[in-house]
Order: structure tokens, then C-alpha cells, then sequence
């Protein structure tokens, strides 16, 4: 079944759907889009990485992921945003990214792939790292829930409960890394945040607490993935930005029948 | 021996100095304001207390097993976080819902349970951070301004609250203020703090002291009256109803 390429997209889509679905609530809560953008960029320069040392895709853009989400959490300070550095940051690892990945020698590199995805393509190789890395942050974030959500409401009560709210934070950045990725071969680096941010605002509306916000978040990234994927056979567009372009339609459409409510 | 004991704290902020050579101590039951100036350290001095902050030097000694109930400073709720009252007091563990409508009724909301927090009024959202510093039974209360947001009706209430709070548990309460006149006739002692301690003891002895006066009388000269009249009016108004 998994020889079936459809299969395997769809599996791709809904696997990163889950993961952004639910790291993406925390996104949300924390103020956390610019941080995901600057990790999110950085992957290209992972790309290039791993192409220059002839490495797993994946693995490049772990790593640099990874480097860029702890630099950052190493600089932002325990209260208040860091907007600005951050976009310096974000930018920056994103023009780096792009340059050099065109000095790599001997090869004329498809861009567009690393920077809206390439689901077509993906493997059953592909497929086992994205469901090992949704697993990885559903996991995570099953076990840690109550403590990262306390740490989130409030630092102070976080504390007066015996919880450091300074390693949830490490623990949702080292979350962010993993879902960039993860989800880097489906929507491309460019949109990740969207991935993170459109579905989890869309729940906000119909959730009453965090737990259900969360599960909605899911099922609304969930659907926007498929039919997405739908949208793109159907109109022979790009996989990752029909994804998106259906998360937002569901996003303007709650938001204006919710208007239209009240 | 005493609840909370604090030997020489010192906090350093980069290279300011925000508090130094502070000792104090709190004993079983007793009700303890800290006021001062803006900036004088009060919420440094608590949060060292509560354990959210290392002092740079001196030690503070808790009671093994101590269980300390913690009122923050305004809590702001991101409007995209949904939470109802009742998820709020479960965590960042399960209580029954048996305390936690006897933590509700013991803060004055018995009926926000199912209300989302975003949604409460100012005082009815203390009350609820106050419900949920009350559920676990704590020998200590520490609060943090937490009138801030509440006009004067609503202060005095919470502050009567309180009152009703600690009687019910018979618990210490620590407190930082800058309401001076509500704050000084409900409690046992009070700690004036500007970095250091400037002068303690009844809120008789405080009020009196001219290092007090020198914080917070100059320059204020009718607001002072206003503040002594106050104190005076609800101290009365306070003996009068026991």
C-alpha cells in the first residue's frame, strides 16, 4: 500500500499536520511566530549543509534547526519578545541559506523544493523520519503538558510550583526544531509557520480549553492537509501552498461565520 | 522554629543593586505587609521567598515540607490561550472537584467554575488566583499587589477575604503592597523596604517611624493626611465590626 505514491503523500501531509497541529497551539500562545519563522528559514541553510557534506536532507536541517532554536533561546530573555533580533536572525539565516546553497560546487540545485516543499517525491524513508518525528513531539508533548502549560500561563505560578519554566521553553524549542524537520519536505521552509500558526488560530474560536484547542488544531491541520493535496491533483498546483491556501480559507471562513455570529 | 527565615539576601540586577542585607522571618499565622517605594524590591524580596529567584547572596531557609500559596502580580491570560476557571485550578495537577468548589467558595466565586478567564471581571480574576493558591492547603499565602487592577470598594473586599481565608485555614499570609491605608490595619507587622529594611513592627510603630515618613510622607503632604485619615477610619470601622 505504501508503494502507492498518493498513500504515501497523504501519509507525508497528515503525520506534519499533527505534529504542527499541536506545537502550533503553544506557537500561538507563547508569541511564538517569529521564533518559528527563524528556525524555519535556517533549514535552508541545512540544506545546503547537507548537500555540501552529502548528508541526509533531514539531518542537515535537524542540525541547523537545532542550532539556530537553541541560539535563540540562548539570547531571548525569560519575559518580553525579541522581535527584533529575531527578524535579523530569520532573514539573515534565510538570505545565507540561499546563497549558499548556489556555491555548491557541481550541482544546479532545485530551490523551490526546500523552500515550498516537495511532497511528490517523498520516500518510504521520508515517511518513517516524519511519523518517527511526529511521534518524537506528540510524546514529548503528551508527557510534559501540564508543566509546559502552567510555565506558559505563567512563569510565576510555574515556579511557585516547583517548575522551571526556563526548560519548557528549551523543551518547545527543541520541539520547534523537530518539526521544522519534519515537515520541511511537505510545505517548505517558507510556510512551516503557516503550518504552525493558521490551524491553531482557526481552533481558537470553537475551543473552550486548551486541551480541546489542541485536538481541533489537529483535525482542522489534518484536513486542510487532504484536501490540500486534493486541490493540488485536481489543479496540478504546488502540494505545500494548496495546503496552506486551504488552511486559510478555513481560517477566513470560521472567522467571518464567527462574526457573523455575534 | 519560624515558617520562612531569610539571613543577609542580597539581589543584584546586572550592577544594580535591588536589595541588600535583608533578614526577616515569618512565624505561624501571623499576617505580614512588605510596602515600599517603586522599585524598592518588594516583589524581588517575595519572589526570593517563593523560590522564582536566586538571591546573589545570603540564604533563606524554608520549613521542610513547607506549602506556600502563591497570589502573582496581574496574571495576563494571551487571548488566544482558551481556559475555563475550572482547568485553570488543575494545574499543573488534577484536583477533585470537591476542593475545588471549596476553594472557590472560600475566595467568594463559588459560580466561575465553567466561565472562561478571560471573560472575568478584575476582581472576580483575583479572586480565582487567590481560589487557586488556597487549594492546596498552604501554611503560607504570599501575595503579590494583588490589588493591582481593583479599585478601592474592591480592595478593601479583597482584603476582607483574605482576612476570612486565613482565619479558615490558619495560615501565615505574606503580602506586597503599595496600598497603604487598606493594607497597614489588617495586618501584624509590617516591613518598610527600600532596598533594605528601613523600619518594622505594628502598623502603629511603622506608620509613626520617621524612616516611613521619610519614604513616603514628603512632598505629600495632604495626600499623607488623606492616607492617615483613612488609615485611622478603616482601622475604627475594623475594631468596630469584630
Amino acid at each position: 500500500m505504501l508503494d502507492d505514491f498518493l498513500v504515501r503523500v497523504a501519509l507525508a501531509g497528515v503525520g506534519t499536520a499533527i505534529a504542527a497541529g499541536l506545537l502550533g497551539c503553544f506557537v500561538v500562545w507563547r508569541r511564538m511566530a517569529y521564533f518559528g519563522d527563524a528556525t524555519a528559514h535556517a533549514a535552508v541553510l541545512g540544506v545546503a549543509l547537507a548537500l555540501a557534506f552529502n548528508m541526509s536532507i533531514f539531518l542537515g536541517v535537524g542540525l541547523v534547526a537545532l542550532a539556530m532554536a537553541v541560539l535563540i533561546y540562548g539570547l531571548s530573555p525569560e519575559r518580553g519578545s525579541v522581535d527584533t533580533l529575531l527578524g535579523v536572525l530569520a532573514h539573515g539565516a534565510l538570505a545565507m541559506g540561499l546563497v549558499a546553497v548556489t556555491l555548491i560546487p557541481g550541482q544546479r540545485v532545485d530551490l523551490d523544493a526546500y523552500l515550498f516543499g516537495d511532497v511528490i517525491t517523498v520516500t518510504r524513508m521520508d515517511l518513517m523520519i516524519i511519523w518517527g518525528g511526529t511521534a518524537l513531539v506528540v510524546g514529548v508533548l503528551w508527557w510534559r503538558w501540564s508543566a509546559l502549560l502552567t510555565a506558559t500561563l505563567s512563569p510565576d505560578l510555574a515556579y511557585a510550583a516547583g517548575i522551571e519554566p526556563r526548560r519548557q521553553q528549551l523543551v518547545l524549542t527543541l520541539m520547534l526544531a523537530a518539526v521544522v524537520a519534519v515537515a520541511m519536505k511537505v510545505v517548505g521552509a517558507l510556510l512551516i509557520t503557516a503550518l504552525l500558526i493558521i490551524p491553531a488560530a482557526t481552533a481558537r474560536k470553537y475551543a473552550q480549553t486548551p486541551e480541546r484547542m489542541a485536538l481541533l488544531s489537529v483535525v482542522i491541520g489534518v484536513v486542510a492537509a487532504l484536501a490540500g493535496l486534493r486541490l493540488a491533483l485536481l489543479m496540478d498546483t504546488p502540494v505545500g501552498p494548496s495546503i496552506i491556501c486551504v488552511a486559510a480559507f478555513m481560517f477566513a471562513a470560521t472567522t467571518v461565520a464567527h462574526i457573523g455570529r455575534s | 522554629m519560624s515558617l520562612i527565615e531569610a539571613h543577609q539576601i542580597g539581589v543584584r540586577y546586572g550592577g544594580q543593586r535591588v536589595l541588600h542585607g535583608v533578614d526577616m522571618a515569618l512565624e505561624k499565622g501571623e499576617i505580614v505587609t512588605i510596602v515600599g517605594p517603586n522599585g524598592s524590591g518588594k516583589s524581588t524580596l517575595l519572589r526570593v521567598l517563593v523560590g522564582a529567584l536566586k538571591p546573589t547572596s545570603g540564604q533563606v531557609t524554608r520549613q521542610a515540607g513547607l506549602r506556600i500559596g502563591y497570589v502573582p502580580q496581574k496574571l495576563h491570560i494571551d487571548p488566544t490561550l482558551p481556559i475555563t476557571v475550572d482547568r485553570f485550578l488543575n494545574l499543573p495537577h488534577k484536583v477533585g472537584s470537591a476542593a475545588m468548589a471549596t476553594a472557590l467558595t472560600h475566595a467568594g466565586v463559588p459560580d466561575v467554575g465553567a466561565r472562561q478567564m478571560v471573560d472575568l471581571s478584575g476582581g472576580q480574576f483575583q479572586r480565582v488566583l487567590l481560589a487557586r493558591a488556597i487549594l492546596g492547603r498552604p501554611d503560607v499565602l504570599m501575595l503579590d499587589e494583588a490589588t493591582q487592577g481593583l479599585d478601592q470598594p474592591g480592595s478593601a473586599q479583597f482584603y476582607r477575604q483574605i482576612d476570612a481565608v486565613r482565619q479558615e485555614l490558619d495560615c501565615a499570609v505574606l503580602m506586597v503592597s503599595h496600598e497603604l491605608h487598606v493594607v497597614m490595619s489588617a495586618s501584624d507587622r509590617v516591613i518598610c523596604l527600600n532596598g533594605h529594611i528601613c523600619c518594622e513592627g505594628t502598623p502603629e510603630v511603622v506608620s509613626a517611624a520617621p524612616a516611613y515618613r521619610e519614604l513616603f510622607g514628603t512632598g505629600t503632604g495632604g495626600a499623607l493626611a488623606l492616607y492617615r485619615h483613612e488609615h485611622d477610619h478603616d482601622h475604627h470601622h475594623h475594631t468596630a465590626a469584630e
